[in-house]
């Protein structure tokens, strides 16, 4: 944002920020303000749990999007680490007693290692045998962790580390925690996007081969992807663990999570930064809508994905924007062009701006 | 003697994972596409069984005679109005639409029929055996199933490899540009490709509801389990899946007899074993059929 974001007549530019992007930074600090200070003044201890969810679909439909939207991958397993997440956090919060704040970060690593080394099974596998692959490695994840005793086995765990914690304080303290992980989540998928990492996972996405000959080291980018994702998955078990306090091999390992992933990347959008966003908000509101319906209510989501899919492949965003030409996150380059150049022909110069 | 007991009932368990694989191998030889809704439509069609032989009063055997159509019109349906426009799309379109099938097949069926278990009763057949030596004993039902799987399998090859259809599919399949120019019409192999799918599918989830309970999750472990026979026993090869699947029978049927719940967990291991030093699966063939 120098002296050269300013258009000079004659000479064309190549810039990522638009006027778009800077009014939804603005709108997005404000909106983060707001909700910062809610618990103070206008938002229930309710309200507070509710958006909690809310903060851990985004992250969780964010980083499935990281996978599937940016590098090709079709996971189906993501739950593994959202499971691994919430064992993690109540294992280094209560058992080994670092206190619930440490032990987010301890619950990523531990997802990030395990997502590292189950990587190299994984990757032998591409398209829907990946997508299948990464669930069996769920299922046997699940079930090793039901084998260990101080795990609670089969039953599961209780959180027990916030006992003592007046209620309104740990709630608002999860509140927080989960408002600065989803801010966090957004910002480091964003900036790893415009990175040339980013532009290499969007070349891997579009054409793994020609990426490669082109020096993207397709294997790498793909393991960092993963790895990153799962680490975002497993912040979103940590979170849900601290939301409910009761962590049980059945429910934080459910293919329901990557369902509802799913779900909330193609309702909002595949491949954008702000299509995951919006359909967190979509799902989540869709679920309190329709969810006394039972089991229709997946029957009608299912439907609503399909025909995303085969009709609306650019998502929710994908239609508001016009296609990508209103971007609030800006992962790509543009270049503008002064009518001028294209008219007389002159000499064209290339500045790079940010 | 437990122990071989545990090895010929794996055996012949992996006739059932045979079935239930040849449909996923289908698909995914002749276009490539891995359905993730082949375990939900196995359960489709044990409650289509189930349905037949309660309200009906149909013999369970007799209602495969019923149940193997009516799957093979639905695979037909499913591809020419779905899946053929999925292929077309996005490369992720065809796993999203198929996992949104799945996910929409698994609630129908917890809507109509609950999440209850089911089972379609055999009779005496059920409790039928035939003792080899004192300690091992063969079902009879498990025999026929297994005998089943291997029919199935055997003509499926003769179709593919010997019918005018059978040598379309396997050259659209090896080149879908070429096979078009030579007159062949994709999509009608397709749709095809699928119906016959889905029609295995019909003999292998009616098979599956008379061997053990089900309810509509069983959908999971079914398309899990058929996906680890078709990698066990290496992508293209049908013999290979049939072997794969009583690879994988007898991981399950050895690990539960050492240790009661963890006879699937070490069926996977076995199939996370073999990707990890076999990744071709152990009898690769890169020809379909």
């Amino acid at each position: 944002m120098s002296a050269l974001d300013v258009a000079q007549p004659g000479v064309a530019q190549v810039k990522r920020s638009t006027r778009a992007s800077y009014v939804g930074l603005v709108v997005f600090v404000i909106l983060i303000g707001a909700l910062a200070v809610g618990p103070f003044a206008y938002l229930t201890k309710g309200n507070q749990q509710n958006l909690v969810t809310l903060f851990i679909y985004i992250i969780l439909g964010t980083m499935w999007n990281l996978l599937a939207g940016y590098a090709g991958m079709v996971s189906i397993g993501q739950q593994a680490f959202i499971g691994i997440g919430a064992y993690g956090i109540v294992y280094a919060a209560d058992i080994v007693g670092v206190g619930p704040i440490v032990a987010i970060p301890i619950a990523m690593a531990i997802a990030g290692v395990i997502a590292y080394l189950v990587s190299f099974l994984a990757f032998r596998l591409s398209g829907g045998y990946f997508a299948i692959g990464t669930w069996v490695i769920a299922e046997v994840i699940k079930l090793l962790t039901t084998q260990i005793d101080t795990l609670g086995a089969g039953s599961g765990i209780s959180m027990t580390s916030f006992r003592g914690v007046k209620p309104e304080i740990r709630i608002a303290t999860v509140y927080w925690i989960a408002l600065v992980s989803v801010v966090l989540a957004v910002l480091v998928t964003y900036l790893l996007m415009r990175s040339r990492l980013g532009t290499g996972f969007t070349a891997v996405r579009d054409d793994a081969t020609a990426a490669a000959t082109l020096g993207v080291n397709v294997t790498r980018s793909k393991r960092i992807v993963w790895v990153v994702a799962a680490m975002g998955c497993g912040l979103a078990g940590a979170l849900l663990a601290t939301n409910t306090l009761n962590v049980q091999p059945d429910s934080v390992f459910s293919v329901q999570f990557t369902a509802f992933m799913i779900f909330i990347v193609v309702i909002g959008g595949i491949g954008t930064i702000e299509g995951p966003i919006l359909g967190a908000i979509v799902f989540f509101a869709l679920e309190h809508w329709l969810t006394d319906l039972g089991p229709w209510y997946l029957v009608i989501l299912g439907v609503i994905a399909i025909v995303m899919v085969l009709f609306v492949p650019q998502g929710l965003w994908g239609l508001i924007s016009g296609k990508g030409r209103i971007s609030l996150f800006p992962t790509g380059l543009r270049l503008t062009t002064p009518a001028d150049i294209l008219t007389k022909g002159t000499n064209l110069t290339i500045n790079e701006t940010s | 003697m437990e122990w071989a007991n545990a090895v010929v009932q794996g055996l012949l368990l992996g006739g059932l994972y045979a079935l239930l694989a040849a449909g996923l191998s289908l698909m995914f030889g002749v276009m490539r596409l891995v359905n993730l809704a082949h375990g939900a439509l196995a359960i489709v069609a044990a409650y289509l069984s189930l349905v037949l032989v309660q309200k009906a009063g149909m013999p369970p055997f007799a209602s495969i005679i019923v149940v193997v159509p009516i799957m093979f019109a639905v695979g037909w349906l499913l591809q020419s109005t779905l899946l053929n426009g999925a292929l077309n799309r996005q490369a992720l379109a065809p796993i999203l639409v198929t996992f949104g099938l799945a996910v929409i097949i698994q609630n129908v069926l917890l809507a109509v029929f609950s999440a209850d278990n089911q089972s379609i009763q055999l009779g005496d057949l059920a409790g039928a055996s035939i003792h080899l030596t004192d300690s091992i004993a063969i079902g009879v039902f498990p025999l026929i199933t297994f005998a089943v799987g291997v029919l199935v399998i055997f003509l499926l090859q003769q179709y593919m490899a010997r019918t005018k259809s059978g040598r379309a599919m396997r050259a659209t399949s090896d080149d879908r540009e070429a096979a078009s120019l030579m007159g062949i019409d994709n999509k009608r192999i397709y749709a095809l490709a699928t119906a016959i799918a889905l029609g295995i599918v019909g003999i292998a989830g009616t098979f599956l509801g008379m061997r053990t309970q089900f309810n509509p999750y069983f959908g999971d472990v079914t398309l899990i389990f058929a996906f680890e026979a078709v990698i066990i026993g290496g992508l293209g090869s049908l013999w290979g899946t049939l072997a794969g699947g009583m690879i994988l029978g007898v991981a399950q049927a050895v690990g539960a007899q050492a240790y009661p719940s963890s006879g699937v967990l070490l069926g996977h291991l076995v199939f996370l074993a073999v990707l990890a030093f076999r990744p071709t699966g152990l009898f690769p063939k890169v020809v379909n059929g």
